[in-house]
């Protein structure tokens, strides 16, 4: 670990923002010294400093800077208990008063829960009723995530979630193997609209029926998380759902007063006030 | 007289373990004041798929409840924590926790070494580590961090341990201060916390 002091993160956030409009400013100290670091190492960097330097004299290096600062481990299918839920109660719910469903993953990386919900409706046999948008910051993920092609190294651990959430087939079924790959089945994705998105500085752009942003706000600090909160919940139909990941929560942010925990274990939230 | 050099200037214990280290874990969670006052802020390997169960089966046997903490809650004195599994976990400035999702280290999720590590940069002097059993060597990283900062490293008696990798490399890795059996753990933090009273 190369010693990063924060002064040495605030020039460079402050840096990026000012020439390239990325506002890395409010993120979590914590994990972005780390990504940071994991730069310095990746690209023999020896301070904080020179990789400022570089990023100067290349604007497009700055493209490769946030890639590996955001993080973008993902999974098909994590938490299994939490898409039986989504499958078994939340989407049947909102098809109790609604003929279509507007989605939106909030910050999809790769796409691997995008992937899990094409896979789910699918097999709720519904997906003409529901559009998927989903969203990055970062524009390679999302080049990524359209290809929807996956390591063939995560698939064990895809297919053992898949088997936990009790799907209707097996995952095997939904791809096929190309040089080290998993290629999805691209019926599955047509219909996503994937576009690119900053949570943090970016509007609201639509309203939806359901907001699944699972993971990502961790990487922000309290502030920002209460500023991307907002936005949000505007972006929801009243009665709408918002969706976090299992160890995030509402409690300290200042809108939870406009939703109600419709299941605490799972992070799933309704919105009852504009 | 006491073997230690002990004061009051602690801010936070945090624990790693993993192979093995289970029942000398409830074993000190079960010998420990109920008004023990510093955090106890654990890292253990545990498995990725099951979220459930482990923070029971160590609350049952503590003399305090232990919890996995959300991202961004306070940690506060006196309270017993555990990292959740499948997240890494952090102490972010302004004496709050994070979580994250970023990969693997040491093959492990949550890792001990990033535990300690952002503990060591957040309370640099004021810390104090603890490295149980465990078959890999994730922790030595995160006890070096921990001495470079001036904290108090401590590791369980290789001798005593079901699987001693851990520890071992944790004295390969950097200085440690104390090599003790779970008991000498037991007392160590007995008197420690008699410091605060």
């Amino acid at each position: 670990m190369h010693n990063i002091e924060i002064t040495d993160l605030k020039k460079l956030t402050q840096m990026v923002k000012d020439a390239y409009g990325y506002d890395f400013t409010n993120y979590a100290m914590s994990s972005f010294r780390r990504r940071v670091n994991r730069i310095l190492e990746l690209y023999n960097f020896t301070s904080v400093s020179n990789l400022i330097d570089k990023i100067k004299v290349q604007p497009a290096f700055v493209e490769e800077v946030v890639n590996e600062i955001t993080v973008n481990v993902t999974e098909m299918f994590r938490d299994p208990s939490f898409w039986r839920e989504v499958r078994d109660h939340i989407i049947p719910n909102i098809l109790l008063n609604h003929k279509s469903i507007n989605v939106w993953h909030a910050g999809c990386s790769s796409g691997e829960e995008v992937f899990s919900m094409a896979i789910l409706l699918r097999e709720m046999g519904i997906s003409d009723k529901v559009k998927l948008i989903a969203t990055d910051l970062d524009n390679s993920i999302l080049n990524k995530a359209k290809k929807a092609t996956i390591p063939i190294k995560n698939m064990e651990l895809n297919e053992k979630n898949y088997i936990r959430f009790q799907g209707s087939a097996s995952l095997s079924k939904y791809y096929k193997e190309q040089n080290g790959h998993a290629v999805l089945n691209p019926a599955l994705v047509e219909n996503v609209s994937f576009r690119k998105h900053d949570l943090v500085q970016g509007g609201i752009f639509n309203k939806f029926d359901l907001v699944l942003c699972r993971n990502v706000m961790i990487y922000f600090n309290q502030n920002l998380q209460n500023d991307v909160l907002k936005k949000l919940h505007e972006s929801l139909f009243k009665y709408g759902y918002l969706i976090i990941g299992s160890k995030e929560s509402l409690i300290w942010c200042e809108i939870a007063n406009k939703f109600i925990v419709v299941n605490n274990e799972e992070k799933i939230y309704k919105k009852i006030r504009e | 007289m006491s073997k230690y050099k002990l004061d009051n200037t602690y801010r936070a214990i945090v624990l790693g373990g993993s192979a093995g280290s289970f029942q000398g874990i409830t074993k000190i969670l079960s010998s420990i004041p109920d008004n023990f006052e510093l955090p106890v802020i654990m890292c253990l390997h545990r498995l990725k798929h099951v979220r459930n169960g482990f923070v029971e089966a160590l609350s049952i046997k503590s003399t305090k409840p232990v919890t996995e903490p959300y991202d961004k809650e306070k940690l506060k004195r006196g309270k017993v924590y555990l990292a959740p599994s499948n997240y890494h976990l952090s102490i972010e400035l302004g004496n709050n926790f994070a979580l994250s999702t970023e990969d693997m280290v040491n093959n492990s999720r949550p890792s001990i070494d990033i535990t300690l590590e952002t503990a060591a940069y957040n309370y640099k002097r004021r810390l104090i580590g603890i490295l149980l059993s465990g078959a890999n060597k994730d922790g030595a990283l995160g006890m070096k961090a921990i001495k470079e900062r001036g904290g108090l490293t401590i590791v369980q008696d290789p001798n005593e341990c079901m699987i001693k990798t851990m520890p071992e490399s944790a004295l390969e890795a950097t200085k440690i201060d104390y090599v003790l059996k779970i008991k000498e753990i037991i007392e160590f933090l007995i008197e420690l916390d008699k410091n605060y009273k």
